[in-house]
């Protein structure tokens, strides 16, 4: 009985003490980010890494997002004689749920991924350790400026995942549906409101900080070798994508 | 500054262009964003019912629409709706034109259609319409049509 309860006491203490390592690594690296000296290279190179070579894979699932939806609220709307709100009802779930989550999450499974492994294989080869016995603070030089690149790269991908994916909804509807593309344009231009653009923006923001946040933060503590690599993406990938649902539902219902 | 670092900075430029014109084009067209406020002038109207209408909905004359609910507030002191409406500056509203609560189709949105009047005096900005009519309830009709009180 002690023992289970030793257990579960210790098992708590970990949790506990995870969470607020976890939010201290996020500090330090915020803090890395604002402080002198800027080197807009890695960023640039970050950006580039996290944002520029996502924007395949987010058109595509973006134009495949909303080619569904159409086709899918196409479906269901003309059961209820009101195939006009197809226009609305794909913007409306694409801008505000369907978009930052999405490209959140195919960015944590291209670049996330591959942010754990190339600090875990640094980690594991000592690298880091190399950087900060030169002085270089690890922290500033390699988290920073990915946390950086994913609060410019997540918007930005949001904003383009929006318009393809409406895009998409409107090369299904109207041109292969036969709806009038008045009624899809103006359903859109009726229905969507500037809150909206504003909601899908803060949570691409938000979603960028957690999904550099966790995958660099498993990265950098890899421990026990190629093994442990591998378990800090399992992690990574994982742990961020389960945040990103979870904080989205919260943001929701408090901006809505 | 080498070749490479030039391309660098060039892709990033792009691509955060592009990010910003994604933007802009939801927010400006599809979002009609009022990046200018001057344009507009606001007409109060007092209904006496204005269930189903939001801020937001459209302002309409023969159809064409004009303008927008800019909010719905209780008046307290007479106990009606107060409605504030942005409507274009170019589109001339008379003193004793009528504001009605209308509804699209049958279930559709509710939207405030303006019947121009013939006065010559028009309404400035921060006036007050007086004619209004109200949103019309179902609800009530068929009620009233059942229980036979319909006259």
């Amino acid at each position: 009985m002690t023992l289970m309860l030793r257990n579960l006491g210790r098992d708590s203490l970990q949790r506990f003490w995870r969470m607020g390592h976890m939010f201290l690594f996020l500090l330090v690296s915020i803090f890395g980010i604002v402080r002198p000296p800027y080197r807009l290279r890695n960023l640039f190179k970050q950006i580039v890494f996290i944002g520029i070579r996502s924007l395949f894979v987010i058109v595509l699932t973006a134009a495949f997002t909303g080619m569904v939806l159409a086709l899918q609220g196409y479906y269901v709307l003309s059961r209820f004689g009101s195939e006009g709100m197809v226009g609305p009802m794909v913007a409306l779930a694409i801008v505000q749920e369907l978009g930052p989550v999405l490209t959140a999450l195919m960015v944590t499974g291209r670049a996330g991924s591959a942010m754990a492994g190339e600090l875990g294989v640094m980690r594991i080869k000592e690298q880091i350790d190399a950087l900060e016995s030169m002085g270089i603070n690890p922290l500033k030089y390699l988290v920073a400026p990915r946390v950086e690149a994913s609060l410019v790269s997540l918007p930005v991908l949001t904003a383009i995942f929006n318009v393809v994916g409406i895009l998409g909804g409107y090369l299904v509807a109207v041109q292969l549906l036969g709806m009038s593309s008045g009624t899809y344009w103006g359903g859109i231009e009726a229905k969507l409101a500037a809150k909206d653009i504003t909601i899908s923006v803060i949570k691409s923001v938000s979603f960028g900080l957690i999904v550099a946040w966790v995958c660099t933060y498993m990265g950098y503590f890899t421990t026990r070798g190629a093994e442990g690599v591998g378990r800090s993406i399992t992690q990574a990938v994982v742990l961020s994508s389960v945040l990103v649902l979870i904080w989205d539902y919260f943001i929701t219902s408090i901006m809505l | 500054m080498t070749t490479h670092s030039v391309k660098l900075e060039l892709a990033v430029g792009l691509f955060v262009l592009t990010g910003v014109l994604a933007l802009a084009w939801l927010s400006i067209k599809m979002a009609r964003m009022e990046l200018v406020g001057g344009s507009f002038k606001t007409i109060q109207t007092h209904f006496t019912s204005v269930a189903g209408l939001r801020s937001g909905a459209a302002v309409e004359i023969s159809g064409v629409e004009v303008g927008r609910v800019k909010r719905i507030d209780l008046d307290t002191r007479q106990f009606d709706a107060l409605v504030t409406l942005h409507i274009r500056h170019d589109v001339p509203i008379q003193e004793d034109a009528i504001a009605s609560v209308r509804t699209k189709g049958l279930i559709g949105d509710r939207y405030v259609k303006i019947t121009p009047g013939a006065s010559d005096n028009l309404l400035k900005s921060g006036d007050r319409l007086v004619q209004t009519e109200p949103a019309i309830d179902f609800e009530e009709l068929i009620s009233q049509f059942i229980h036979g009180s319909v006259k």
